[in-house]
Order: C-alpha cells, then sequence, then structure tokens
C-alpha cells in the first residue's frame, strides 16, 4: 500500500505546514469535520449502510463534553473521553433499533431518530436551547499544556485527527474490515458463509457513532461552543455531502470533501440561503456525474487506491 | 360532560381536531411517498419541498394573478407535477440502474435547491394564505366548533386518499401499475409503456404533495421551511406503517395525527417526538411496519 503511504505523508506534512499560512481555527474545524466524515465514511463506504442521522452523535457527543467541561470542571481529555462515550452509548441504542431494516430504510430510521435527539435537545435546560452552551473552557490537557495557547490546541486536533484516521485505516484494512466489505457487496451469501451479520453491521455503526463523537466532542473543546446546529438534520446531509464529494469508500475522500466543503462555506457564509443551494448543487452533480468523488477520480486517474 | 380525563372538553376536541389535519397531511404524503416508491424504488426526499411548492403555487396564483384557492386546488398540484415530471425525465431517470441510495441523495440535493431558491427570494418569515369566503367561519355540532375549512380539509383529503386506493386496487390502470411493481420487465414485455408509466406515477405523487400543500396554505403560513421538518416526520409514518399497502398509509397517517394531537393534551413536551417514539417501538415488534411485508 506504497500509495496510501505516500498519501498519508502528503496529508501529514501538509497539516503540519499549513498553520504557517492559514488560520489555524479554520484548519482544526476542517480536522475536526474530515474524522467525522471519515467516520460517517467507515458506515457508507465499507458497511453500505447510509446514516441520515449521523449528527445526532456529533451533537450528542459536543454536548456532553461542553457540559461536562463547563458544569462540571472536568479536564478537556476527560470531558472528550465523556462525551466519546455518551456518542457510543447512542450509537448501540440506536444501532440495535437501525440495524434491523436495509437500504432506505435504514437511512429514513437514522433521519428519524436524529430528529428525535434533535428534539430532546431543543427542550432539555442543560443545552440552554437555541443559545447553545456557550464559553465552554478549553482548559489544560493532562494538568500540562494550557489549550488556550492556540498551538497547543492546535496539536491536540491533529492528534485526535490523525489518531482517529489511522484507526480506521486500520478497521478497514482488518479482517473485520474485510467482512464488511462482504456484506455491503452480498449480505446473503456473507451470512450463508457463517457471518453474524447483524453484528458486524452494529459493531461497524457503533464505531463509526463513537468516532464521529470524538470529532464531536473535540469540535466543542475548539471551538467553546455546542450548539443545536451540530445536532440538525442539515449536519447529517452535511456529512452525507462531504463523503459523496470527496468519495464513498476511498480512504482520503472524506478529508479532501471535509476541507473543500468547509472552505466553501467559510466563503459563501455572508450569502445566506445560497450556501444551501450550492450544497444541493454539487449533491446533484455528483450524483448524476461524479459518483466516484475528487479522490475516487483522482485515484482512477493514477491507478492506485486512494 | 365537559370534561375527559380531567382534561376540558373543548381543549380535548380542538387537539383531536388539529390531530385530524395533521393526520390529512401525513396520510397524503406518505401516500405519495409510498405510491413513488413501489414502482420507481426511491424515496423521494424532494416530497417536502414540492409540498411547500405547491402552497407557494397557491399563494403566487392568487397574489399574482388573482385565482383563487378553488382553481388551484386544480391547477397548483399540475404545475408542482409537471415538475415533478421533468424532474424525473431528466435526473431521476438515470439512475435507475444504480443502488436506491443515489435517487435519495439526489432528491435530498433537490429539496435543498429548492428550499434554498424561495428562501433567497421569500425569505424564512410566512405569508399568510386567505382562506376562502365560502369556508370561512365554523359550525357548532354543541359539543365543539370546528370551523368549516378544517372540516373540509378533513373530509376532501380523506376523499382524495380513497380515490387513489380505489384507482390502484381496483382498476384496470391500477392493475397495470401493480403488475409494473412486481415485475416491470414482464410488463413491459406485454407491450405496456414502463417508462411512460413510472414517468406519470412520479408526477401524481408529486402532485399529491402539492395539493396537501394547497391546502395546508390557509391553516399554517406558506414559508420555505414548511416542508422540511414535515418530511421528517412523514418518514417515520413511512416507517411505522411500512410501504407495502396503500391502505396502510393512509390509516397510519391519519391515526398517527391523532395520536400526536392527544399527545399535545395529555403530555405537550412530547408531541414532537411522540411519532419518533412510537416509531422505535414498532421497530422492535415489528420491523416490517404494521402494514408492511418483508422484502
Amino acid at each position: 500500500m506504497k500509495a496510501h503511504r505516500v498519501a498519508f505523508a502528503v496529508m501529514v506534512a501538509a497539516l503540519l505546514v499549513a498553520p504557517l499560512a492559514v488560520y489555524p481555527v479554520f484548519l482544526m474545524k476542517v480536522m475536526c469535520f474530515a474524522l467525522f466524515a471519515s467516520a460517517f465514511n467507515l458506515l457508507i463506504g465499507y458497511g453500505g449502510l447510509l446514516s441520515f442521522g449521523h449528527a445526532m452523535f456529533l451533537g450528542t457527543a459536543g454536548y456532553a463534553s461542553a457540559h461536562a467541561a463547563k458544569v462540571w470542571g472536568f479536564p478537556p481529555e476527560f470531558a472528550i473521553l465523556f462525551g466519546t462515550a455518551c456518542a457510543a452509548a447512542l450509537g448501540l441504542v440506536t444501532g440495535l433499533l437501525a440495524i434491523r431494516r436495509q437500504g432506505i430504510y435504514f437511512a429514513m430510521i437514522t433521519l428519524a431518530l436524529a430528529q428525535m435527539i434533535f428534539f430532546f435537545y431543543l427542550q432539555a435546560p442543560f443545552t440552554h436551547g437555541e443559545d447553545g452552551i456557550q464559553g465552554v473552557p478549553r482548559g489544560t490537557l493532562f494538568a500540562l499544556f494550557d489549550l488556550n495557547n492556540i498551538w497547543a490546541m492546535y496539536a491536540v486536533v491533529f492528534v485526535v485527527f490523525v489518531g482517529g484516521f489511522l484507526l480506521i485505516y486500520r478497521t478497514i484494512h482488518s479482517p473485520f474490515g474485510q467482512v464488511l466489505k462482504a456484506i455491503r457487496e452480498n449480505e446473503p451469501r456473507a451470512i450463508s458463509l457463517g457471518y453474524d451479520t447483524a453484528r458486524y453491521k452494529l459493531q461497524a455503526y457503533v464505531l463509526s457513532a463513537t468516532l464521529a463523537g470524538v470529532a464531536g466532542a473535540t469540535k466543542a473543546i475548539v471551538f467553546q461552543l455546542a450548539s443545536l446546529t451540530d445536532a440538525h438534520w442539515s449536519m447529517s446531509g452535511e456529512v452525507v455531502l462531504m463523503t459523496l464529494l470527496g468519495g464513498l469508500g476511498t480512504i482520503f475522500g472524506p478529508a479532501a470533501g471535509a476541507l473543500v466543503i468547509v472552505s466553501m462555506e467559510n466563503y459563501l457564509a455572508q450569502l445566506g440561503a445560497w450556501v444551501t443551494i450550492t450544497q444541493g448543487v454539487i449533491f446533484v452533480i455528483c450524483v448524476l456525474a461524479f459518483r466516484r468523488g475528487l479522490v475516487g477520480e483522482l485515484a482512477r486517474l493514477l491507478r492506485k487506491p486512494l | 360532560m365537559s370534561e375527559i380525563f380531567g382534561i376540558p372538553v373543548q381543549a380535548f376536541m380542538g387537539q383531536l381536531l388539529i390531530g385530524l389535519i395533521n393526520g390529512s397531511f401525513y396520510a397524503l404524503l406518505s401516500l405519495g411517498l409510498a405510491v413513488i416508491f413501489g414502482l420507481l424504488n426511491i424515496i423521494n426526499f424532494t416530497h417536502g419541498a414540492q409540498y411547500m411548492m405547491g402552497a407557494f403555487c397557491a399563494y403566487l396564483l392568487l397574489n399574482k394573478i388573482g385565482i383563487g384557492y378553488w382553481p388551484a386546488l386544480v391547477i397548483a398540484p399540475v404545475i408542482v407535477g409537471v415538475t415533478g415530471v421533468v424532474i424525473e425525465r431528466t435526473m431521476l431517470k438515470r439512475l435507475y440502474s444504480l443502488d436506491h441510495l443515489y435517487g435519495l441523495l439526489l432528491t435530498f440535493g433537490l429539496a435543498l435547491i429548492i428550499q434554498g431558491l424561495f428562501r433567497n427570494e421569500y425569505g424564512t418569515s410566512g405569508q399568510p394564505y386567505a382562506m376562502p369566503e365560502a369556508l370561512s367561519g365554523g359550525r357548532n355540532l354543541g359539543f365543539m366548533f370546528p370551523p368549516n375549512y378544517r372540516a373540509w380539509v378533513i373530509a376532501f383529503s380523506l376523499v382524495v386518499c380513497l380515490a387513489t386506493w380505489f384507482t390502484i386496487e381496483r382498476t384496470k390502470l391500477g392493475s397495470y401499475l401493480r403488475a409494473a411493481t412486481e415485475n416491470p420487465v414482464l410488463v413491459q414485455a406485454f407491450g405496456i409503456n414502463v417508462p411512460r408509466m413510472i414517468t406519470l406515477t412520479y408526477g401524481f405523487g408529486v402532485a399529491l404533495a402539492a395539493l396537501a400543500g394547497v391546502m395546508a396554505g390557509p391553516i399554517y403560513q406558506v414559508s420555505p421551511q414548511m416542508g422540511a421538518d414535515l418530511i421528517i416526520v412523514v418518514f417515520a409514518v413511512v416507517v411505522i406503517g411500512g410501504m407495502g399497502s396503500i391502505m396502510g398509509s393512509i390509516v397510519t397517517g391519519f391515526s398517527l395525527g391523532v395520536v400526536e394531537g392527544l399527545t399535545k393534551v395529555f403530555y405537550p413536551e412530547a408531541s414532537n417526538t411522540v411519532i419518533f417514539v412510537i416509531m422505535a417501538i414498532v421497530l422492535l415488534f415489528k420491523p416490517a411496519g404494521l402494514f408492511g411485508k418483508e422484502r
């Protein structure tokens, strides 16, 4: 997998050099979404399950870690762990329900469950409704590194992202990942070979939810904010878009898609509804003419898997 | 009798009525989704946006050309139905050989575009749509006082739903449709133009959504976002009912509307989420849905 190593080295080098030229907070946002999209891609790209409710994990982890850091005074490492654990637990519960149906139904069920969670956060007092949890302290990591220092924060997000990315890479190339791909390609055959496909799908779902939770919890600490936006269905749509644009089932695609979409939103932010329209147009173009996505097309040109 | 389970009868009946109204819209929308899914195998995410387009169409007909509610009830669904036909011919058609999920993604993108364009033009605030004069006022039934317009919406949706059911289950045309749902290739071999039937079916399902939109105009305000959250609830309704039967969609739609309305009386905090909770419970015990068949 030489191509993977080279691409990975390029990505890491870019992330190390980029903050000299680009606003670090923007890069941290990109990394959080890149991890979120990669986690989502684990499910759709390798398990063939389209979740239309992944925002619930991003939002839940964000709220949990923000609440833990601000109200309970958790240090950042435990706040992030706590947020992640909450997302994993939610993943287990919703996963048990959602994997009962396939394909399109799976998408509708995850969307409906996420909407339910959204309404819960809208009404629950601890989320402060439309205001969100603001002014979350970044705190001091391991009681050593003050995260109010932008470079310390950047380093943490970098480590979290690269760690999550490598974990996903390892999962995809493990026997577990192979079984997932087999289920995606032909579930009846996987069953006939003796695999308990429901259990594999549930494990993939929970893993994806957990990693989405890591992204959400980290994001809440970085931006010192947990808000309803992260739990809204449009966020679920956004992560689908990032992955689709970057390339479903490619390793580097979701990260590339996240970079493009987050940049686009940054530049178009003043234009209001045009962001939504542009997203819609990208969806339509990707589905009709560009189903391999950016990285998928690149991989085809280079004739190497990326 | 002035109380039911400790709730004033007026409030109870009022919410029951609102529930039935919402149920009418759930039924019309999930019916359209079910018809489209049956033949195209696509979940039409644009459905909510098309419902909104129906309402806006009626609003524009009234305010730009002066065409009132009654003609709009026919014209708006036809216009929106035609846009549906165009979408099917130019885009959806290309996706039939692919994974069904691409249809979902495409229609989601289209919904974003349509809602964004309307939001650019009309902002997020709602526009009022005047009630037709013939239906203003109400009728005193002794125990409650339902506004005429709301009674009309419930009655008319019921008629439309039942007519659709009759057409699909009891007529020659419907039998072609059902046959094509089972096996399109075979039906085509018998000389029936299946691609045209698919196009028209999509147009019809979309027109149903637009019709619901026209009827919703005078009750809720006409706004670009009116279909965005609604469609998610309708998805849950579809999951609960299962898409196997037309009658199932109608019954589930109406009854879930009522359940939601009654939840507003007894436990208002849960009224937003009750349908999703029911969905979770149904998934636990009958994953294929109440009327669905496992496929």
